[in-house]
């Protein structure tokens, strides 16, 4: 609970900070004010202590989820130093980064439905605006207002679904509804199934699983890339934490009436942004294709068991969220470099960014011993434990359709002839990529800390 | 421990040449490569010719999944590994003479590709084995791209995906393997034995679809074999001997360890269709590398053709096809490593491949043609050379499980004789014409490589028991498992 404090306090310093001309030291302030967070939160470890009339409660799941938020927000600051310096609206941009965390925290953490869907509005309002936060650029602005619309559609549905629910059982806190759903599970009226599925719907919109993912591709791509790395690591975390809390905590009992739903989109989710990705030319919109895709794996570990699969869901997302900053921060680094157009030859330009690509990129597409590979083994055997080895096969063809589009930028850097002038990288920079490639390889090598964590049984 | 050696020396030593960028990486590639040698020289001396599994090495990995590091040496590893670390030092001394620098990472990804074959050819736990078994994709992916021919990223990915493409569906059966051993899972080699032994047919039988799929890819046994022509040929000539002379072993190693005691319902049951496959193969292959121009190609489907024999001899299940495999695995490792090592040659003098354009070698090049005839010898199983007596056990191991099938794999040897003596005359024999008329004779460098292999192509020939007796027992006592389990179910 004290690094959610810490967070709402760095946000306000950001904003103080514009009017007391303290820019220049507030990302000094910032990281190692991240880095107080965390380890304030790893200190509530087995702790569960429930905070404001039990509207939030940080037990295991939301320590791990929010530590998980909190370090790849870190690593985040360290990676987007340019998008911050010598910008305008430096602070308000940090301060929307520093509120949408606090939101993507309390969106893991809480205990009652009006606390989700606050958590829900705190982020994505942030991020509506931090996606038009390229002012001049068409694309920008035409990112936010497709995600301000479509994010705001979707929160409709949420609300609804919340206050159905609401209506069917009497209360908001997850525990009260988790118990009135087991002792009246054969009372409860229709509309209560209609708010799940509400709810549900407006859940698969956060998390952009297909066919609730149209406006994803857009606005990865229009947004500034530092954005789009934000939105498909720690927003993601938080969506699938939401997701879990409210599918495995509350609603469990109820399965049956939504599970044939849920499968259904975990299939298309599998199937619809794997095949879609191979024909994309711009390497920032094949990784937005590719984070809706990872995002089907994850369900399918979801509906498999939506209570042993915590360990999974939660190895999995650490992998991919590591993995993908890596990726992105290699992005970023080559899209800063204008006398350059994109991934062609970077071997050779660059050796460092082409190898953290690469080891990023096979990690995406599950190639051992890294760990994406992990995250995808933990999938397979938990689907295939709980008798859904069709569904397996399906996700075994779409990673090989993966290891297809990764590869072609894997090709394109080593193969391509050289296209620009070498990139130069600063000694921040550097030393962050191979951060990122020990991570890499030390998760894959080492999972069993990552899984045990969380393994409900 | 002296395993543990053999594993991680490579990695060490590639993880180095990876990270520095030095001058001379490739005399330091062969100083590691030499070393690794001699520990497996001492691994021999101090093996015990029985069935028993040696140097094992079992420290837990991960404790949650029931996952071990878990390695051992028995007869049949020790033969795989020896072919391993005998051959990678000579496929980094082939470097030395060739025109291209190479630069340190590419002794690099060898190195890490030694280590990887060394882990597929001892792991005794399942997890590992698959994790060894893709690390080994890795380099020569890498090789293959970055120093291949024009086209290499279409024709190397095609060649990943598949090959990945197999590895998964094996993933998926050891997977379902693994949720069938008692509570606390395990990928125990034994554990997972046991598992697949008591299976109902109908699973077994979809199991050794799913992991035969993997190996039969990586064989390549047909109609799986459509990646390796073109990834053959577009390598560079160390991939090539990689890819041939060692990791298509992996495949029919595979087949021996993973496949035929883990579901021997399944294999007994689907052998047949697997065996007609294989000599399909055989047939297709040798027939489309008769008519074959460019040299490396005639090759690479000459080694389908090998192959196939192998696949088709072991799984018939007796001892001489077991046998007969064990030891044409060595040899046609060595006999192709040193076809391809003579095209290259042959490449880096002339420019070209294609052999119409040859000719003659023989009276600018005594030497080179002597070295190639006794390789050819070796090739189509001439009497008194390795090829012959595990062309001669597999062959008859065939006769004996079905006449007509094994008349017809027998075609392999005539096949070959026509496909190979056509190469010769072609390319060493006749006239000396306008691009083989600088050609030069072998280099010392050449014949520091080539002349031990030579002496190996005979000796095994000549007298191969000491080879035949380290795998024996292990070979025997695996078909005790096989042939109790079909005695315990009729």
């Amino acid at each position: 609970m004290n690094a959610l404090y810490v967070i709402c306090g760095l946000g306000f310093l950001s904003l103080l900070a514009e009017i007391t001309n303290l820019k220049k030291g507030l990302i000094l302030a910032i990281i190692p004010g991240i880095i107080a967070a965390t380890i304030l939160m790893v200190m509530d470890w087995n702790t569960t202590i429930h905070y404001y009339s039990d509207m939030l409660v940080f037990d295991n799941f939301s320590v791990a989820y929010t530590t998980l938020i909190l370090v790849i927000s870190g690593v985040w600051f360290w990676m987007s130093g340019a998008y911050f310096k010598d910008q305008p609206h430096q602070t308000d941009r940090s301060a929307l980064i520093l509120f949408a965390m606090s939101g993507a925290i309390i969106m893991v953490s809480f205990a009652n439905m009006a606390m989700l869907f606050l958590g829900v509005e705190i982020l994505s309002i942030s991020l509506y605006v931090l996606a038009g936060s390229t002012k001049e650029s068409l694309l920008s602005n035409e990112a936010s207002f497709k995600y301000f619309l479509m994010g705001s559609f979707a929160t409709g549905f949420l609300l609804m679904g919340i206050a159905l629910i609401y209506g069917a059982t009497g209360s908001f806190a997850i525990l009260d509804i988790a118990a009135y759903i087991d002792t009246n599970s054969f009372v409860l009226p229709g509309f209560f199934y209609v708010g799940v599925l509400m709810m549900l719907v407006g859940m698969a919109f956060k998390i952009s699983a297909v066919p609730f993912h149209f406006w994803a591709p857009d606005v990865y791509e229009g947004a500034p890339t530092t954005i789009t790395a934000f939105m498909s690591t720690v927003v993601k975390i938080a969506g699938i934490g939401a997701f879990y809390r409210v599918f495995s905590y509350i609603f469990f009992p109820v399965q049956s009436s939504y599970i044939i739903v849920l499968q259904t989109i975990t299939v298309l989710t599998l199937l619809v942004p794997n095949v879609t990705a191979v024909y994309q030319i711009s390497v920032k919109r094949m990784l937005a294709y590719s984070s809706v895709g990872h995002i089907g794996y994850i369900l399918l570990a979801f509906i498999s068991n939506s209570i042993t699969s915590s360990g999974t869901v939660f190895y999995y997302l650490a992998s991919y969220s590591i993995t993908s900053i890596a990726a992105f921060s290699v992005l970023n680094e080559v899209e800063k470099n204008k006398g350059a157009l994109g991934f062609d030859g970077l071997y050779k330009r660059n050796p460092l960014l082409a190898v953290v690509m690469t080891i990023s990129l096979m990690s995406l597409a599950g190639i051992p011993p890294l760990a994406g590979f992990f995250g995808k083994y933990m999938v397979f055997t938990q689907a295939i434990s709980n008798g859904y080895s069709g569904l397996v096969i399906i996700a075994v063809i779409t990673s090989l359709i993966g290891v297809f589009y990764y590869f072609k930028v894997i090709i394109a850097m080593f193969v391509k002839p050289n296209n620009g002038l070498p990139i130069s990288l600063s000694v921040s920079t550097s030393i962050l990529m191979i951060l990122l490639l020990i991570l890499i390889l030390a998760i894959g090598v080492f999972p069993d800390m990552l899984i045990s964590l969380l393994s409900r049984k | 421990m002296i395993l543990s050696f053999l594993l991680f020396w490579p990695l060490l030593t590639s993880v180095f040449l990876l990270l520095v960028k030095l001058k001379n990486a490739k005399e330091i590639a062969l100083f590691a490569s030499i070393v690794e040698l001699i520990a497996s020289i001492v691994i021999i001396s101090q093996f015990t010719k029985s069935a028993d599994v040696q140097f094992i090495i079992n420290i837990p990995w991960i404790r949650s999944l029931g996952i071990n590091f878990s390695a051992g040496i028995d007869g049949i590893s020790l033969l795989l590994v020896l072919l391993t670390t005998v051959l990678v030092p000579f496929i980094i001394l082939s470097t030395f003479g060739s025109s291209e620098k190479r630069s340190s990472s590419f002794y690099g990804l060898i190195l890490m590709m030694q280590m990887a074959l060394i882990g597929v050819f001892t792991a005794r736990d399942g997890f590992l084995f698959y994790i060894f078994w893709e690390m080994a994709l890795i380099p020569i992916y890498f090789i293959c791209l970055i120093w291949g021919g024009e086209g290499s990223g279409k024709i190397t990915l095609k060649f990943f995906i598949y090959t990945l493409a197999g590895s998964l569906f094996m993933l998926v059966a050891l997977v379902y393997l693994y949720l069938q051993t008692p509570d606390a899972h395990s990928f125990d080699i034994d554990a997972l034995y046991s598992a697949g032994r008591s299976l109902p047919l109908q699973e077994q039988s979809i199991l050794f679809w799913a992991i035969f799929l993997a190996f039969a890819i990586k064989m390549p046994v047909f109609p799986f074999h459509t990646w390796q022509p073109d990834t053959y040929t577009v390598s560079p000539v160390q991939g090539t001997m990689l890819l041939s002379a060692i990791m298509l072993k992996m495949g029919i190693y595979g087949v021996i360890r993973w496949l035929i005691p883990v579901v021997p319902m399944g294999v007994q049951q689907w052998g047949n269709v697997a065996i007609i496959l294989s000599v399909i193969g055989i047939i297709y292959a040798s027939c489309i590398a008769i008519i074959q121009k460019d040299f490396k190609r005639l090759i690479a489907y000459s080694s389908i053709a090998h192959v196939g024999l192998i696949s088709a001899g072991l799984l018939t299940l007796t001892r001489i096809g077991m046998q007969g495999a064990m030891i044409q695995m060595l040899s046609h490792g060595i006999v192709v490593f040193a076809s391809f090592y003579i095209i290259e040659i042959i490449f880096e003098r002339t420019k070209t491949r294609d052999l119409s354009e040859l000719g003659g070698i023989r009276n600018v090049a005594p030497k080179l043609a002597s070295v190639f005839l006794v390789v050819m010898m070796g090739s189509v199983a001439l009497p008194l050379t390795s090829g012959f007596v595990g062309e001669f056990l597999l062959i008859n191991s065939l006769v004996q499980y079905q006449m007509i099938i094994g008349a017809i794999a027998g075609l392999t040897i005539i096949l070959g004789a026509v496909y190979m003596l056509r190469t010769f005359q072609k390319a060493m024999s006749g006239e000396t014409n306008k691009t083989t008329v600088g050609f030069f004779d072998l280099t010392s460098q050449e014949k520091i490589v080539l002349y031990p292999i030579v002496i190996l192509i005979v000796a095994i020939g000549v007298y191969p028991t000491p080879l035949l007796e380290i795998s024996e027992a292990a070979v025997n006592n695996l078909l005790v498992i096989v042939s109790d389990f079909s005695a315990s179910v009729k």
